[in-house]
C-alpha cells in the first residue's frame, strides 16, 4: 500500500448546481481512482469558490483572508495535487477564479501538479485554456499538466467531440495527474519560516560584515 | 505591561459631520493628543512616518521633539521610522538628538513602510526592501555605538572617519523596537541584535501573530540574548469603547463603514471577530486584550489606534480617558499576574536601565564629543592622528 496523497480541487463554478463543479467531480472521480489502483489512498478537500466570493472580496480590502477562507487557503497549502475549474466568461477565467488566484500567496502552488479544466457556452472557446488559463498558472510556477479539459455544453450532451469525447478526456486527464502526483513525495504541513535566512545570511547577502 | 496609543496620522473626512481637518488643524490634534495621552497616564505615545497624503506625520522627531518638552512621563517613539528610505547618517543624528533632549524619554520602532512609490521619491528600490533594512540598521548601530565610523556599503555612499552628533546620551543609544507584518525576516533581525519586536496586528488573525512571535522569541534565545520568555514583545490594537457596549456600536459603525483601511469591505462583526478592533464596554476591551497574554506570552507593550477614520478630536480625547481609567488599569493587573517569572521582563528597558546594565557589563562604548575632542574645529594637524583619540566612554557620567 503506497503513502496517503490530498487532492484539492478549486471550482469557480457560479450557478448551483453548475456544470464546473460537475466537470471538477469528474475529473477528482478519475484521478481519484487512478490513484487507488496505484495503491495510494486519496484525501479530496473541495474548494467552492461561489462560498467564499465574499470573502475573498473582503480580503482584497483588508489584506488578510478570514475565517473559512483563511481555512480554505490553509487546505490548499497542504495539497499533493490541485484540480482547478473555471466557467470561461468573456473570452477568459472569470472573475472570481482570478480574484482567488490573486490572493494566493505568490508560492502557493509552486511545483505543485494543477489538472487545469473550464467550462463554456461553445467549443470555439477551448483553446482559452490555454492561452489565459495556463499562462497564469505558468506565472505562479505550478507543474500544469500538459492536458487540460474543456467541456462544451455540446459535450454534456453527448454531441461534441464525438472522435474524442468528454469521458475519455477526463480519464485521460485523471490518470495524468494521477502519475504525477504518486511520483512525489506527500508535501504534509509545512513550518512557514523554514526557509526565513539566518541574520548572517541577511548580512552576508548584503556584502556588509557584522 | 506598558499602554499607549498610536497614530498612523490620517487626514480622513469624518463621515458623520463632513468635516476634514487640513494638515495644519491634523498636526495640532495630533500634538493634543500625544499631551492628553501624558496627563491621563498613558505610557506611550508613537507617531507613524509617512511621506504621501492623506497622512501629515513625514518629520516624527521634530513632532516628537516638542512634545519631549511639553509632556512630562510619557514615552516618545515612532510606528515607524523607516529604516528603508531614510539615510541612516541621519536617523542617528536626529534620534540621538531626540534622546538627548528628551533625557532619554524615547525609543524608536524601525518599519519598512507600505508604500510601494515612497522608495523612489527617496532614491531607492522597494525590491531591494530587506537588504535596505539590514544594512541600514547595521550602519546605524555603529554610527551611535563607534566615536568614528569607516563605513562602506551596497547603498549609500562611503564613510571615512565619520562622527555622528550629539554622541548618544550617556554613551548608550536609544532601544530599538523592529515592527514586522509579514516578513519573518525582520523578526529575525530584531533577535540577532537582542532588540524589541513589535507585531502591528490590528489587520490580521491572531493565529498569524502567534506564529510571528514564537519565531522571534525562538531566534531570540538562539541568538544568546535570554530565554525566549524574555524577548521583548509589543503588539498593536485598535478599540472603540463607551461605557455601553451598544452606544460604542452605534456610533462606531459609520466611520468603520467608509474607513479607507476597512471600509466597503468585512462588515463590522466579521472585522471584530478576526482581528483585535474591539468595538464595545470597557469590559469587552479588558476581556479581549487580556486574553492575549495567553496567546502570545507575556508582552512588553500594548499600543492602541485610537485617533484614525475622521473620528474628531473631541472622541479621541475621550477615548484616551476611557482607556486611561477604565481599561489600561485593569489590563495591567491582569497582564502582570499572567507574567510567567520575576526575570521575565516587566517592560521594555528604560534609558536608565540600559545604562546601568552598560555599564555593568563594561560595554559602554561612546562618550560625548566636546571640548579638546573635537577634531573638526578645535584640533591642530600637529595634535596628532584624530583616529587615536581616547574613548570617552563614561564620560557623561563623571567617571
Amino acid at each position: 500500500m503506497g503513502t496517503s496523497r490530498t487532492l484539492v480541487t478549486i471550482s469557480a463554478g457560479l450557478s448551483v448546481p453548475s456544470s464546473t463543479r460537475l466537470l471538477a467531480d469528474r475529473l477528482t472521480e478519475a484521478a481519484t481512482r487512478a490513484l487507488e489502483q496505484a495503491g495510494h489512498p486519496v484525501r479530496v478537500e473541495s474548494i467552492e469558490l461561489r462560498d467564499h466570493a465574499h470573502a475573498v472580496v473582503d480580503a482584497m480590502l483588508t489584506g488578510f483572508p478570514a475565517g473559512d477562507l483563511a481555512a480554505a487557503l490553509e487546505t490548499l497549502a497542504a495539497a499533493d495535487g490541485v484540480i482547478a475549474v473555471t466557467p470561461l466568461f468573456t473570452t477568459t477565467y472569470s472573475g472570481l477564479f482570478k480574484s482567488f488566484v490573486d490572493i494566493l500567496d505568490k508560492d502557493a502552488l509552486r511545483g505543485l501538479p494543477v489538472l487545469l479544466g473550464a467550462t463554456g457556452g461553445t467549443p470555439r472557446h477551448s483553446l482559452a485554456l490555454d492561452y489565459s488559463v495556463r499562462p497564469l498558472f505558468t506565472y505562479l510556477r505550478a507543474d500544469a499538466l500538459p492536458t487540460a479539459v474543456f467541456a462544451a455544453t455540446d459535450d454534456w450532451a453527448g454531441e461534441g467531440d464525438q472522435v474524442n469525447p468528454l469521458p475519455d478526456r477526463i480519464l485521460r486527464a485523471g490518470r495524468e495527474l494521477a502519475e504525477r502526483m504518486a511520483a512525489r513525495e506527500p508535501r504534509g504541513r509545512s513550518n512557514p519560516f523554514e526557509s526565513t535566512p539566518s541574520f548572517a545570511d541577511l548580512l552576508a547577502d548584503g556584502g556588509v560584515a557584522p | 505591561m506598558q499602554f499607549g496609543i498610536f497614530s498612523v496620522s490620517d487626514v480622513t473626512t469624518d463621515p458623520v459631520t463632513g468635516h476634514t481637518p487640513d494638515d495644519t488643524e491634523r498636526v495640532r490634534s495630533m500634538l493634543t493628543i500625544a499631551k492628553h495621552a501624558d496627563e491621563a497616564g498613558l505610557d506611550v505615545f508613537a507617531t507613524g512616518e509617512h511621506h504621501n497624503p492623506p497622512f501629515v506625520a513625514s518629520s516624527p522627531t521634530t513632532m516628537l521633539g516638542y512634545l519631549a518638552g511639553v509632556t512630562k512621563n510619557i514615552t516618545l517613539s515612532t510606528a515607524t521610522t523607516l529604516i528603508t528610505t531614510n539615510d541612516p547618517v541621519r536617523l542617528a543624528e536626529e534620534y540621538a538628538m531626540l534622546q538627548v533632549i528628551s533625557e532619554g524619554r524615547m525609543d524608536l520602532m524601525m518599519g519598512r513602510g507600505n508604500t510601494g512609490p515612497v522608495y523612489p521619491w527617496f532614491g531607492k528600490d522597494i525590491r531591494q526592501g530587506i537588504p535596505l533594512a539590514i544594512e541600514n540598521y547595521a550602519l546605524l548601530r555603529r554610527l551611535w555605538t563607534e566615536d568614528v565610523v569607516d563605513w562602506q556599503g551596497k547603498f549609500r555612499t562611503p564613510l571615512q572617519g565619520f562622527t555622528s552628533t550629539p554622541r548618544p546620551l550617556d554613551g548608550v543609544p536609544p532601544f530599538v523596537w523592529h515592527g514586522s507584518i509579514r516578513s519573518p525576516e525582520i523578526a529575525e533581525q530584531a533577535a540577532y541584535y537582542g532588540d524589541g519586536f513589535l507585531h502591528n496586528n490590528i489587520f490580521w488573525p491572531m493565529s498569524h501573530t502567534k506564529q510571528m512571535i514564537a519565531f522571534y522569541r525562538q531566534r531570540f534565545e538562539h541568538y544568546g540574548h535570554g530565554r525566549a520568555d524574555q524577548a521583548i514583545v509589543g503588539l498593536g490594537g485598535q478599540v472603540f469603547v463607551r461605557k455601553n457596549s451598544q452606544d460604542a456600536i452605534d456610533e462606531f459603525r459609520p466611520y468603520f463603514d467608509v474607513a479607507p483601511v476597512y471600509g466597503h469591505g468585512p462588515s463590522m462583526e466579521d472585522f471584530t471577530r478576526e482581528t483585535p478592533l474591539t468595538v464595545g464596554s470597557p469590559q469587552q476591551v479588558i476581556d479581549r486584550y487580556g486574553a492575549f497574554v495567553d496567546e502570545v506570552g507575556y508582552y512588553q507593550r500594548q499600543l492602541f489606534l485610537v485617533d484614525h477614520a475622521g473620528l474628531p478630536l473631541k472622541t479621541v480625547l475621550e477615548q484616551i480617558d476611557l482607556l486611561a481609567q477604565d481599561i489600561v488599569p485593569e489590563l495591567r493587573r491582569i497582564a502582570e499576574a499572567k507574567r510567567p517569572a520575576d526575570d521575565v521582563p516587566l517592560n521594555p528597558p528604560t534609558h536608565a536601565e540600559r545604562v546601568a546594565a552598560a555599564l555593568a557589563a563594561g560595554e559602554l562604548g561612546a562618550g560625548h564629543v566636546g571640548g579638546t575632542e573635537d577634531r573638526w574645529t578645535g584640533l591642530r594637524a600637529e595634535e596628532g592622528d584624530p583616529q587615536h583619540l581616547e574613548p570617552t566612554a563614561g564620560r557623561a557620567f563623571g567617571l
